[in-house]
């Protein structure tokens, strides 16, 4: 789960990481009212969206008077924002950051993640701050340190030193950092996260550490035991079918092709979508129902597929093994009949009676396409579009 | 021959008063697999149908001489089971649970270095030794005992696709392991290859990956310095959009990292027979493997 950069900020002022005064927006009165509280000039304007690169995009904006904070929330409010991580249909912007404008030294960069090579956590710092942290690792791996920290042991001094010697500080400001850094590694074991990252994090002219950014994101699988995080979700950034199907107990990401698919299984939804590529469409969706697969579930993939204008042909694919194909089969005409489905649908199964399931497509009087295999599936589907 | 357990495994379930634990036991007993006791905390006593039940692993390891643990325990217990069975000293345990915080499995990850108990999953389907024991959630009768094939997937369904695919076309297979798709998982693929490169009955291993991590690409290297036998793969996920998780935990590409079209180039480069067309897998393999 991905929060926003005012909430990861207000997660880090409770972990006693600086972070510049600001306040967060949702209307023009309210930018206007934040900036003369802010009492000085220039405030930044920041747009808050659950995307990266929103500085080269336009959603980072400098005000040096009230009259240009005010043109600027007349223009950010409700502005499309396209950056390289929002696709091209963009991100609305509901909301902004306004906050205080600080005299830069040096940027930095410090993050937190989980390493699955070495299984370990790992610390990266880098003296290349406010750069796209991945091209620096591509162009110049030497910028980056990384530490490596056992989790059962936790962060340990030495651990701190180690980052705090490599990014060549002077010795006033490594305790300072060494405490952002200790800060960062509690966050991210106290709260089951996936990524936590400053980029940048500054050093002032004034001598001091703020984190000009705050990116967390949190492992979907430990949000359970953090309810306080659950409620910083915004669905309004996320795709509004995905958060349907997510109501339906549905894993389902919205593509932008035009066949859909309902599968019982993540590898093989993904393998089903190749599929689909291969016989010369493309993959509307995926939609993994989960290994059991029920009729409920296919019903509820119906209703979601179907709201998408793109979708001109469905395959379903279910490799039930012990699950009964006759009634799933039922379940399907069941599902298709209610729902009014008014695409082809070609369906694969396999299973305990997969041979009278079969029959029951074929007789159910709908445009039901049933394939004895993957191979015949995959031929139905090319037919099609 | 099969690779870590077969017809001789005396398996423990966790969590077998559960729904899940109860149906899959049964399951697994009746393709013939030798499920010697359960634990259910504070159930001890108890009986699941014939299969005493007790509270803690360490007294049905005791009292029944079980060697393997199979876990159905909720996500938010599951570390804690299998914590519990590594200090039992099972030998190998098998957890099924999907959803275990990933930060839990990194501790346990760590914590088993240096331990004598082998990790299966979590988030997998198990692990099978077709006509000796079942030790999982798969379908039994898709597999076909005898070998020579061994298969091994981060996969599910997928998994059993391949291998009704090898069943059709009258392969075999020795042994049948999903690792698991999650980020932090036990045993990985070049533990099981190299297992199946040991097991005198393997001839040649069906590998299936899918974006995420770097497991395909460490494989590939493994394959390619340690391994004799044909190895054929299957890669998921060339249609997957970067930085969205697949369904499984596991399966994410981050940046540039993790994508299909490098895992497949990897494993081309070392040498390796990738199919690419999933609805002819089972031809594919059967021409590889000249069987």
């Amino acid at each position: 789960m991905k929060i926003h950069e005012y909430q990861a900020k207000e997660i880090f002022k409770k972990y006693s990481i600086p972070v510049p005064k600001g306040k967060v927006a949702f209307t023009k009165q309210e930018v206007i009212d934040a900036a003369k509280e802010l009492g000085a000039f220039p405030v930044v304007i920041k747009a808050q969206v659950h995307a990266g690169g929103r500085g080269k995009a336009g959603g980072v904006k400098l005000a040096n008077s009230l009259d240009e904070v005010s043109q600027l929330a007349d223009s950010m409010l409700n502005m499309v924002l396209v950056t390289h991580q929002t696709g091209p249909q963009g991100k609305v912007v509901r909301k902004v950051l306004v906050e205080e404008g600080l005299n830069i030294e040096k940027e930095y960069y410090m993050a937190v993640v989980m390493d699955r090579s070495s299984e370990k956590i790992v610390i990266m710092a880098s003296e290349a701050g406010g750069m796209d942290i991945e091209e620096v690792a591509e162009k110049s791996p030497e910028k980056i340190i990384k530490v490596f920290i056992d989790p059962l042991i936790g962060i340990s001094g030495h651990n701190l030193r180690n980052i705090a010697f490599g990014l060549n500080i002077e010795k006033e400001l490594q305790k300072p950092l060494m405490a952002i850094v200790k800060s960062l590694y509690s966050i991210f074991v106290d709260l089951d996260c996936s990524l936590v990252e400053i980029n940048p994090l500054i050093l002032t002219k004034e001598g001091k550490w703020i984190a000009l950014d705050a990116k967390i994101n949190f492992d979907d699988n430990g949000l359970f035991r953090h309810k306080e995080i659950m409620e910083l979700r915004d669905i309004q950034e996320e795709d509004p079918l995905e958060v349907e199907a997510s109501k339906y107990g549905l894993n389902y990401i919205k593509l932008d092709g035009n066949v859909g698919n309902i599968v019982n299984g993540a590898g093989l939804a993904m393998a089903t979508m190749d599929l689909i590529k291969r016989a010369g469409a493309e993959p509307a969706n995926f939609l993994d129902v989960g290994g059991g697969a029920s009729a409920e579930m296919v019903e509820n993939g119906f209703k979601i597929l179907l709201s998408d204008k793109n979708v001109k042909a469905i395959l379903i694919n279910i490799f039930g093994g012990i699950l009964r194909c006759d009634v799933l089969a039922e379940g399907v005409v069941a599902a298709a009949k209610k729902v009014g489905v008014h695409v082809p649908v070609v369906v694969r199964m396999e299973g305990t009676n997969a041979e009278k399931g079969r029959e029951i497509l074929l007789n159910s009087g709908l445009n039901l396409k049933t394939a004895k295999d993957l191979k015949e599936a995959a031929k139905m589907i090319a037919e099609l579009v | 021959m099969s690779i870590f357990v077969n017809k001789n495994t005396r398996v423990v379930v966790q969590g077998i008063t559960g729904k899940e634990g109860s149906f899959h036991a049964r399951q697994c007993i009746s393709y013939g697999t030798k499920v010697v006791a359960g634990v259910t905390p504070g159930k001890g006593g108890m009986k699941m149908d014939d299969v005493p039940v007790f509270n803690t692993v360490m007294e049905a390891k005791e009292k029944t001489g079980a060697n393997c643990s199979l876990i159905f325990v909720p996500p938010a217990f599951a570390a804690d089971a299998i914590l519990e069975a590594i200090d039992a000293g099972i030998e190998v345990i098998v957890a099924i649970t999907e959803g275990i915080p990933a930060l839990d499995m990194l501790k346990v990850k760590n914590y088993l270095r240096g331990k004598n108990s082998r990790l299966i999953g979590p988030n997998c389907p198990g692990i099978i030794t077709p006509g000796e024991c079942k030790i999982g959630i798969m379908p039994g009768h898709i597999h076909r005992p005898g070998g020579p094939i061994g298969v091994v997937s981060r996969s599910g369904t997928l998994t059993y696709e391949v291998v009704y695919q090898l069943t059709q076309m009258g392969i075999g297979q020795t042994t049948c392991l999903g690792i698991g798709g999650d980020p932090i998982i036990g045993t990985n693929f070049k533990d099981a290859l190299a297992a199946f490169e040991q097991d005198e009955d393997t001839k040649g291993v069906v590998m299936v990956g899918e974006i995420g991590g770097d497991a395909e690409e460490r494989a590939a290297e493994f394959i390619k310095n340690n391994m004799t036998k044909p190895v054929v793969g299957f890669i998921a996920g060339l249609t997957a959009p970067p930085g969205r998780r697949m369904g499984h935990a596991g399966a994410i590409i981050s940046g540039k990292k993790g994508t299909a079209k490098a895992k497949i180039a990897a494993l081309k480069e070392a040498g390796i027979a990738v199919c690419e067309d999933l609805g002819s897998f089972g031809e594919f393999a059967k021409e590889v493997f000249g069987l």
